[in-house]
């Protein structure tokens, strides 16, 4: 885990005093609200709905137990006792008052964190895959690069007002589980043909109101060009990218009408001459940077308890075919903590629930625990035969949901019950899918199926990229919702395909019951998952089971 | 013909605690929709609003809501006002706790 240095300390401590002070002039009024929202935003915080959301980076979701404890305390003091962990690997807070958070600003930065550039035009929080580091299909992990990343972009001079928000996500596997085709830049680690690793750099990507899969512009990157290419492709969009219009001001946008073509050539020429300016610094300090992400000693232990614990206990065994993973150690796993209880808000954990994850992290995890854009908690490290113990433990605190992957295992985005741009729900709508398929006892056998769901266009829920995707429109004054389906975010991503009119809100959870019971009659073999029956089937017989009975009702 | 003018109310979220308030009658800020002034006359609600803009330090992003008529004070049109009148739909945050608590 990378720990501040004497100047990150000081950074950090220094942007909340000076927050600090810019609060204090908007209470008394120096400050109007015009001059105060852009300073308030450079440090994480909204006004939403109801309140003021304090939104803080996790870098690339990797969080130690003290980090995790203090968000814990921090939800306590000055929240209500819960914290929301979103699809970028941020947690927020819903509930803070404006003259407490520079006091949780300073909590944060106590344990090495902050809200820096989570909002804004800026290089946003680098996400990277949640099993960094212990996936088994890994070649390096990727969150040194992201570190050096967030170092390099954070306060970057030349990058403080982009025509947009930026964001850049990381993946060390050829498995994506970081969506990386979906962001602004995503990098996947791969190998020259002599096996040095490098980059794939895919640029364009992007969800919202226009989604677009991104597009390959350098196949391979070498590690040690990583900074000053990027620094390329984000000063050519710098220049490029349109600030005449909010909605085309993505480099998504920029790519689509430069075309990829002149845009790659416009880079290249940028980075030769960026390239000349780096003289090897940033390639010390990221071999510091990698020192200090040195994997953990994994010990070897007796596979006995696990086994006999497998075999003789269902709950225990259901859990484990879900919610964990193969680890790249033998005698190891990836344990997958759910926050998606059937009926809980997606990503929500509570201050109870947050020390337990901290306290198996420090006794079964090695320190470590990760968030995943699927609001999820990782225990990235863990030995198969303390899995029992684990599971015990997360059972007792209500967090032994075992549904990873699975239909109740739904992303949503804080929707219209928090946030101030949503245009109708998505907690609810998620709550009460899981709740009904819990109901029915088919989830396991329905197996594998994404479902997301955005309240609005700008699709933090990464519907588009949902096996079923919902989005929550307004409607005439209605909350309305659309079904897309077929999406994916993974290596082979793609844009779901829209389905037809939308739903009201209460017939959208009767809506993916169809859709689900015609998957289930239509798939060929049990192990057919929802997304390859869609892919063999196509949209019509889904299509049909959505809209046949409205017909007939109609009629 | 010009279209009927709907009811507003003056809303907004205050300053400090972020918690949507409407403006009331008389000039205070009332965390419940019921308290808030229904104004009918399209003229009284541009002065209203242009009111409301001056209390910089009391409150944040002001603006006028559709509202109607009911036995209880004004009540929202949209759903979105229904939803900043109640609170979040997932706990009892926010006013719904605090008409719990009282």
């Amino acid at each position: 885990m990378y720990r501040y240095t004497d100047f990150d300390a000081a950074f950090v401590r220094q942007r909340v005093a000076q927050f600090r002070a810019q609060v204090a002039r908007r209470i008394d009024g120096s400050l109007t609200e015009d001059e105060f929202k852009p300073l308030r935003l450079m440090n994480g915080l909204y006004l939403q709905l109801h309140a003021y959301m304090l939104r803080v980076a996790i870098p690339y979701g990797t969080l130690t137990p003290a980090q995790m404890r203090q968000l814990a305390m921090i939800a306590e003091r000055w929240d209500k006792g819960y914290g929301h962990f979103t699809t970028r690997q941020n947690v927020q807070f819903n509930w803070p008052k404006l003259q407490d958070v520079p006091d949780m600003l300073d909590a944060l930065a106590d344990v090495g964190m902050h809200a820096i550039q989570t909002s804004g035009n800026t290089i946003r929080n680098v996400t990277a895959d949640h099993f960094a580091g212990a996936a088994a299909d890994e070649i390096e992990d990727p969150r040194p690069v992201a570190e050096l990343l967030r170092q390099w972009s954070t306060d970057h001079p030349e990058f403080q007002f982009l025509p947009r928000k930026f964001k850049i996500a990381v993946t060390g596997s050829p498995n994506d589980r970081a969506v990386t085709k979906a962001h602004d830049i995503g990098l996947r680690m791969v190998r020259d043909p002599a096996g040095a690793p490098g980059f794939e750099v895919i640029v364009g990507g992007g969800l919202g109101r226009t989604p677009m899969i991104g597009q390959v512009i350098r196949g391979f990157l070498p590690k040690a060009d990583l900074l000053p290419y990027i620094e390329a492709i984000v000063a050519v969009y710098n220049l490029l990218g349109r600030r005449d219009n909010k909605y085309k001001a993505r480099i998504k946008i920029t790519v689509h009408e430069t075309g990829l073509d002149k845009l790659r050539a416009l880079v290249e020429a940028e980075f030769a001459t960026r390239r000349a300016l780096f003289d090897g610094v940033d390639q010390d300090w990221l071999a510091g940077i990698e020192a200090q992400f040195a994997p953990p000693a994994l010990a070897t232990k007796p596979l006995a308890p696990f086994d006999a614990a497998y075999r003789g206990d269902p709950v225990f065994r259901s859990w484990v075919n879900t919610n964990v993973d193969e680890h790249r150690a033998a005698g190891h796993a990836i344990v997958s903590i759910s926050l998606k209880a059937h009926g809980a808000t997606p990503g929500d954990a509570t201050a109870a629930q947050m020390r337990v994850m901290a306290d198996l992290a420090e006794a079964y995890g090695h320190d470590e625990l990760r968030i995943s854009h699927e609001q999820n908690v990782i225990l990235p490290h863990v030995a198969k035969a303390d899995l029992p113990a684990v599971h015990a433990q997360l059972k007792a605190a209500g967090l032994a949901t075992a549904n990873i992957g699975l239909i109740s295992d739904i992303i949503a985005c804080p929707g219209m019950d928090y946030c101030a741009l949503a245009t109708a729900r998505s907690i609810p709508v998620a709550q009460d899918i899981a709740t009904r398929f819990a109901a029915l006892k088919l989830e396991h056998d329905i197996g594998p199926l994404k479902i997301k769901i955005s309240g609005c266009i700008n699709a933090c829920g990464h519907h588009h990229v949902g096996h079923i995707g919902i989005l929550g429109l307004d409607r005439a004054g209605v909350e309305t919702y659309q079904i897309t389906l077929g999406g994916d975010g993974t290596e082979d991503a793609v844009i779901g395909a829209r389905t037809g009119p939308g739903f009201a809100y209460d017939q959208i959870v009767p809506a993916i019951e169809r859709l689900v019971f015609a998957y289930l009659d239509l798939r060929a073999t049990p192990d057919e998952s929802f997304l390859d029956a869609y892919k063999r089937r196509g949209l019509a017989p889904f299509k049909a089971a959505l809209y046949d009975i409205e017909a007939r009702d109609a009629a | 013909m010009p279209k009927p003018f709907t009811p507003k109310v003056v809303t907004a979220n205050a300053l400090l605690e972020g918690e949507v308030v409407y403006l009331t009658a008389d000039d205070t800020w009332s965390p419940r929709l019921g308290d808030a002034e229904l104004i009918d006359d399209e003229a009284h609600a541009q002065i209203r609003l242009l009111d409301a803009e001056m209390r910089a330090d009391e409150v944040v992003g002001v603006y006028l809501a559709d509202a109607a008529v009911s036995v209880q004070g004004p009540r929202p049109v949209h759903f979105r006002e229904t939803f900043r009148a109640t609170g979040p739909s997932n706990y009892r945050h926010g006013k719904q706790e605090e008409i719990t608590a009282k």
